[in-house]
């Protein structure tokens, strides 16, 4: 701005210095209004290149126009449109930039395991309750049977109980079932159980007691089932039966838990920041493991939904169980890390 | 200032205002949205969600024939993406905003100024299943959940679902807890129309036909309401004039022979003159009772 001397009585007018300064300056203004109204209809990316590299250069030449005006103008109108044309044009800058598929290759790649590792003891205690349920409940049913009633739900245990045989027990572990039924039986069995890990996450917020809870009564019900089989001498099988998914889906089901578990922990130990601003840390944290944990759930579904029940061979249920918790432990382990320059 | 560590900096206690300080260190002036705004926005999306799953539905059962298991475990797989990440998909490409916001015009922004991560929109979402999905199912098909629930789980789960569903109203940026866990606020997507410059029309006269003790008695409020009052649009503006005229002549004692408009309109150019040339110099005179 070119600030001219000009006394009370220019040319035109009465010669308000702000209204110089607005003629001077509205065109950068009408510009950057024209690219953000573009931005706000079709999305930033739609705009051609050339304007793009335009936006914040625009866009900090009307921040500074905004603090002029602030200083020199008594214009209210002015000061509010400015205010509000940098506002738009902040979101347009500031908003989230970069494309969906690059925030999903680089979540995979980075992200989620970091994440997972930053939290490695929130995890290490999800596990340690999910054992523990299970540990508890084998040892109580595998001395007295009666304990199986009252840790396994009757709709849930659908006849497999201990006054079944042990042939009924031996079935469900080799049902099979038509493919096409297999895939409607996976994608139920995956939107089933993601809801159940979203679920464990979100409960962190009601501090992280249902966390716990769920875990452990998940335990449970695990560790009476395999009581039930061992008590067969179908103890094999039923891993066998169990693990190739198993390990996939429990991991997740863990990692939605820690989840929780890091959410309650900033609410209950907020730290050097106030409650709020903790919890808004550490819960985007806790919502990169959620969303990988729900990927994995994904591939829980598919082995569960359709290897479980077309495989039955208890050598190649084994090799899948344990080269899927090799490749998790690596992947959790290794993927990620910054490499020593 | 508050606003770079924490949430955003109230102006006022009693409104929706807030400030944030951009990155380059400029404050701006941003209202936080009113719950009717998030809910009506909130509905449409529902409704959104509801009719594509719907449409998702019968073109599958159409394609498919109505009894095809590949068919219906496609539909199951995809109501539950559009179901889990409809707000999360569009609040990510379109910079914190779903069609329902862009409809009651607001918009996510992250509470600390920087910029809108997609973690951030993810964990805000991710909290919808606690805050509405669950208790939602408790309340209307608990035996999905809880087989044998008590008589008392019913009560408990109305409960749950209306703190969760009040929560906003009880914290001064009206977060649900999808914005604590994120660190994100739904504001009012800003949009002002600059107009013309009222200085700019006024005749080089305008400037001294008012004696400085004259334009020494108004100060900014005034100017401002003058403002507020020149650009009036509706019928009963030409009535407002006379009177505000009126009370003007009358407290600087103006003789002048003037018609009603082009008199406040030089009025106000002049006054904004000399007030402008005051704050070059340091001094704001805030309103008529202030010195200066």
């Amino acid at each position: 701005m070119s600030l001219d001397r000009g006394g009370p009585k220019g040319p035109e007018g009465v010669g308000l210095r702000s209204t110089q300064f607005r003629k001077e300056r509205e065109e950068v203004w009408r510009e950057l209004e024209k690219l953000v109204q573009h931005a706000e209809k079709r999305g930033v990316r739609s705009l051609p290149a050339q304007y793009l590299v335009r936006l914040p250069l625009l866009y900090r030449a009307t921040l500074s126009s905004l603090s002029v005006a602030r200083a020199i103008s008594l214009d209210r109108n002015l000061v509010d449109y400015l205010e509000s044309l940098c506002a738009r044009a902040y979101f347009c800058v500031y908003g989230t930039t970069h494309p969906l598929r690059d925030a999903l290759s680089g979540f995979f790649r980075d992200r989620f395991p970091r994440a997972v590792r930053r939290y490695r003891y929130h995890m290490a205690l999800a596990a340690l309750f999910l054992v523990l349920g299970t540990l508890v409940a084998y040892v109580l049913v595998a001395r007295d049977a009666d304990w199986y009633y009252v840790f396994v739900d009757g709709h849930y245990a659908q006849g497999r109980d201990p006054a079944a045989t042990t042939d009924e027990l031996r079935q469900v572990l080799h049902r099979g079932g038509r493919p096409e039924e297999l895939g409607f039986f996976a994608s139920f069995l995956f939107t089933h159980n993601a809801r159940i890990g979203m679920m464990a996450f979100a409960l962190g917020f009601l501090a992280g007691v249902p966390v716990y809870l769920l875990l452990f009564i998940n335990g449970l019900i695990l560790g009476a089932f395999a009581a039930l089989y061992a008590s067969r001498g179908l103890g094999t099988e039923f891993w066998g039966w169990v693990l190739p998914h198993g390990v996939t889906e429990l991991a997740a089901v863990v990692l939605c838990g820690g989840a929780g578990l890091i959410l309650a922990q900033a609410l209950v130990f907020p730290g050097r920041h106030t409650r709020l601003r903790n919890l808004a840390l550490k819960g985007r944290d806790a919502g990169v493991v959620v969303l990988g944990a729900v990927a994995m759930l994904f591939v829980a579904g598919l082995i569960e939904g359709f290897f479980r029940q077309l495989v039955h061979d208890a050598v190649t249920r084994y090799l899948v169980a344990f080269s899927s918790l090799a490749l998790w432990a690596a992947y959790f382990a290794f993927a990620g890390r910054e490499r020593p320059a | 200032m508050s606003g770079r560590h924490g949430l955003l900096d109230r102006l006022d206690e009693r409104t929706l205002e807030r400030r944030i300080v951009t990155p380059e260190g400029i404050p701006l002036r941003i209202e936080v949205a009113r719950a009717g705004d998030r809910a009506g926005g909130f509905l449409l999306d529902l409704l959104i969600q509801f009719l594509l799953i719907l449409l998702l539905i019968l073109t599958v059962g159409w394609v498919s024939g109505w009894d095809d298991d590949w068919g219906s475990a496609f539909a199951l797989l995809a109501a539950f993406l559009i179901r889990t990440f409809y707000f999360t998909w569009f609040e990510i490409r379109w910079q914190g905003r779903t069609p329902g916001k862009r409809a009651s015009g607001t918009r996510v922004m992250d509470a600390a100024g920087g910029p809108l991560r997609s973690e951030a929109v993810i964990v805000r979402n991710l909290m919808r299943e606690l805050e509405l999905w669950i208790p939602l199912v408790l309340l209307f098909m608990p035996e999905q959940v809880w087989p044998d629930a008590p008589g008392w789980a019913r009560p408990l789960f109305s409960v749950w679902a209306l703190v969760f569903l009040l929560l906003p109203l009880f914290n001064r940026n009206r977060l649900r807890a999808g914005d604590m866990v994120a660190g994100t606020v739904v504001v009012l997507a800003p949009k002002a129309v600059l107009l013309p410059d009222l200085g700019a029309a006024a005749p080089a006269e305008a400037a001294h036909a008012f004696s400085d003790e004259q334009l020494s008695i108004y100060g900014i409020y005034e100017l401002q309401v003058l403002e507020d009052l020149l650009r009036r649009t509706d019928a009963g503006r030409r009535e407002a004039f006379e009177a505000v005229a009126t009370q003007i002549r009358k407290k600087i004692g103006w003789q002048g022979d003037v018609k009603t408009e082009r008199f406040l309109r030089n009025f106000y150019a002049a006054l904004r003159a000399r007030l402008e040339r005051k704050m070059l110099l340091g001094k704001r005179k805030k309103d008529k009772f202030a010195k200066g």
